[in-house]
């Protein structure tokens, strides 16, 4: 699913201050019982965010909400950058947990680390994932703490986050998520264009191992 | 080359210009809960899919374990029906309900001869990693990579890096390949593979049937790392042979000539390298919210205390606050409330088997509110049966239920109560994984089924 193009943006930043943060956290399983891409925005967090048990279908805006968590705090309410400690996304493959966020109204998480298949799943979804060193991720958490309403500029374009004291930190992105987040992109697409190259690699490998292609045409 | 840079070579299709392989991929493997999003961008894209026979759904992860099978969660019931209409319409192998061959998906794929060796396997599920103790390349996908395999039956990846656990000597009685899991992510981390592909091997993985092979490529997930492999040799072959799938006659042998290849060269380069004893490892359980949080079973529950102030310190306070837990307090004065024998992890007949042994002759414990065996396929609860197992468990006190993916995650009726601790031989013990506000640790079943007859954690060492 191609995202909308996005270049620059400032936005109000929300510390979860855990490391490991695991996707079953993200989005529980009782969600993942939906055949849709959408209503995940409002479970985000579901366990940390709520005091009562929710399941699929209740109406989340009547639960009792927990006011001790940072998203509940109205110092945050409005934070579209989520800010994080590392391997942020780890365990379940669900790609729920991406939707969840993006759904939520989050842009990009800032954290040192990500795991593997989390990251995958957010580059394909165009939520960016900012990577930046543990002592500069403790100097935003210091600087969120400090000051009311703190926001961060990311600069897509030139790779580049700023803080409100105007000090710069760049980041690394893959070429084909920077692509994505820039200009949209449907990757499959454009893997079908190269669908003669795919037919050849099968040919080749039906007479190699011809026990894995006993439906070869 | 290593395992890894051999499977890697062999699938790979092309390099696309944006510098990503395009990888090719053998088999997909298909459940309810990750594919129906994927289906239906398909469709909206008004795509068709690429190679239907490279694709096997199973009916797992939702489903009732109880003897009837009956759903009555209209939404589970109509996540099942999105895979029935999507297999069907597409004509897709599925091993629906009722079906002999039904399982959990990393039970049922090496199994049925589904996955065999020298294949890239993936599924949208973390655990695929299973697959890799085949020797093969596993691992979990997103949503959008079903998605993407579903329409071109390829994968655009960039190459992780190789990492080699070597474990030597010979694991003691009542320890195994769980304990070495286990003991492993405790080590490594929960981030320490990340980046990775993991090639177990010594003399200790080699000394492991392949159930527990599949045990340990099972838990590289959680390390972080992408995949865990098993180089390939004797007890492969012998595993994959006569399944219901394996190639035969000729084809069988050509076959094996070309899995004999699937090992590494001798002196291949592996970007790290980690090393462990086998001999000295004693049983392992989790005692916290992650699996590095892990112990050995004459240990106690940490102190936060002896941790300098910081963001590790206060993570540990929180996962002892989460699983109710005073520290200092020894892992064998733990009571479970609940025993949970199943999951991907260990729902094989070698696990059953293991468990049973322990269980023989002896009651659960009158503390345990629920314990239940929930096999990993309907073969293996039928060999099970045949074997006596079935009947050991139940005279015990068990509940003997039908396969899925049950308690290890919660979607059926099966999960834990607000509160409630758990034995679990299952691979994740994340807050609310089981169950909201369910506590859960992970051991084997050797030491599930110990702790199940003892009423607390117990060295099952003391009862063989
Ligand atoms: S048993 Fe658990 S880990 Fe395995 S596939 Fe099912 S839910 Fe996933």
């Amino acid at each position: 699913m191609p995202a909308s193009a996005v270049t620059r943006f400032s936005a109000c930043v929300a510390p979860l201050d855990r490391p490991n943060v695991d996707t079953d956290a993200i989005v529980p399983k009782q969600y993942l019982k939906s055949i849709r891409r959408t209503g995940f925005g409002a479970v985000l967090f579901d366990e940390w965010r709520y005091l009562d048990a929710g399941e699929p279908g209740d109406d989340h805006g009547k639960r009792r909400q927990n006011p001790d968590f940072v998203l509940n705090q109205s110092r945050y309410r409005n934070a579209r950058i989520l800010l994080t400690r590392e391997n942020f996304g780890c365990g379940s493959s669900r790609e729920h947990a991406v939707w969840a966020l993006q759904e939520y109204g989050f842009r990009a998480v800032v954290a040192p680390s990500f795991a593997d298949i989390f990251a995958t799943n957010a580059d394909n979804n165009g939520l960016l994932l900012i990577r930046l060193e543990v002592a500069v991720v403790e100097s935003l958490f210091a600087g969120v703490q400090a000051q009311q309403g703190y926001s961060l500029t990311v600069d897509v374009s030139q790779q580049r986050l700023v803080d409100p004291a105007g000090h710069e930190h760049s980041f690394a992105l893959d070429a084909v998520v920077r692509r994505r987040l820039l200009h949209g992109l449907d990757r499959i697409g454009e893997i079908l264009r190269h669908r003669e190259v795919i037919r050849a690699y099968e040919q080749r490998r039906s007479v190699q191992v011809p026990w894995l292609f006993p439906d070869a045409t | 080359m290593t395992l890894y840079d051999k499977l890697w070579e062999q699938h790979r299709v092309m390099e696309l210009e944006d510098g990503a392989t395009l990888l090719y991929i053998d088999r997909h493997l298909v459940h309810e809960v990750t594919s129906p999003q994927a289906f239906e961008g398909l469709r909206l894209a008004g795509r068709k899919i690429w190679r239907a026979g490279r694709i096997l759904a199973v009916e797992d992860h939702i489903v009732p374990t109880t003897a009837d099978r009956e759903m009555h969660d209209p939404a589970a019931i109509e996540q099942i029906q999105a895979l029935r209409d999507n297999c069907a319409q597409a004509d897709i192998a599925l091993y629906r309900l009722g079906d002999a061959r039904q399982g959990i998906v990393h039970v049922t794929g090496p199994e049925q001869g589904a996955c065999l060796p020298g294949m890239s396997i993936v599924c949208g599920d973390s655990h695929t990693s299973t697959n890799g103790a085949l020797g093969a390349l596993a691992f979990g996908i997103g949503t959008s990579e079903v998605e993407c395999v579903l329409a071109t039956q390829c994968l655009p990846m960039h190459k992780a890096q190789n990492m080699r656990v070597q474990v030597e000597g010979n694991f003691g009685p009542g320890v195994g390949a769980k304990d070495l899991a286990l003991a492993l992510i405790g080590r490594m981390g929960t981030a320490g593979g990340t980046g990775h592909v993991i090639e177990y091997a010594g003399s200790a993985v080699r000394g492991l049937d392949m159930e527990g092979r599949m045990t340990l490529c099972n838990m590289s997930i959680e390390s972080g790392a992408r995949a865990g492999m098993v180089a390939v040799d004797d007890v492969t072959v012998d595993y994959v042979r006569g399944r219901p799938l394996a190639p035969t006659g000729a084809a069988w042998e050509a076959a094996v000539d070309a899995w004999r290849q699937l090992v590494p060269d001798p002196g291949a380069h592996f970007a790290r390298e980690f090393c462990m004893d086998a001999r000295t490892l004693a049983p392992q359980l989790t005692w916290g919210t992650n699996p590095e949080m892990v112990v050995s079973i004459h240990d106690r529950v940490p102190d936060p205390a002896e941790l300098p102030q910081g963001p590790q310190r206060t993570h540990m306070q929180h996962a002892l606050e989460y699983m109710g837990l005073a520290p200092g307090t020894p892992m064998q004065e733990l009571r479970p409330d609940k025993v949970f024998i199943g999951s991907c992890t260990n729902a094989r007949i070698a696990d059953l088997r293991a468990a049973a042994q322990v269980v023989q002759g002896r009651r659960v414990a009158a503390n345990i509110r629920q314990a239940m065996v929930v096999p990993g396929s309907v073969p293996v609860r039928l060999q099970a049966e045949q074997e006596g197992l079935a009947q050991l468990f139940v005279d015990a006190g068990f509940e003997w239920r039908e396969p899925g993916c049950s308690m290890c995650l919660g979607m059926n009726p099966d999960r834990l109560q607000p509160g409630e601790r758990c034995a679990s031989t299952s691979n994740r013990n994340f807050e609310g994984r089981q169950g909201r506000g369910g506590r859960t640790h992970l051991l084997s079943p050797a030491m599930a089924a110990a702790a199940a007859v003892a009423g607390h954690f117990v060295d099952v060492r003391e009862f063989l």
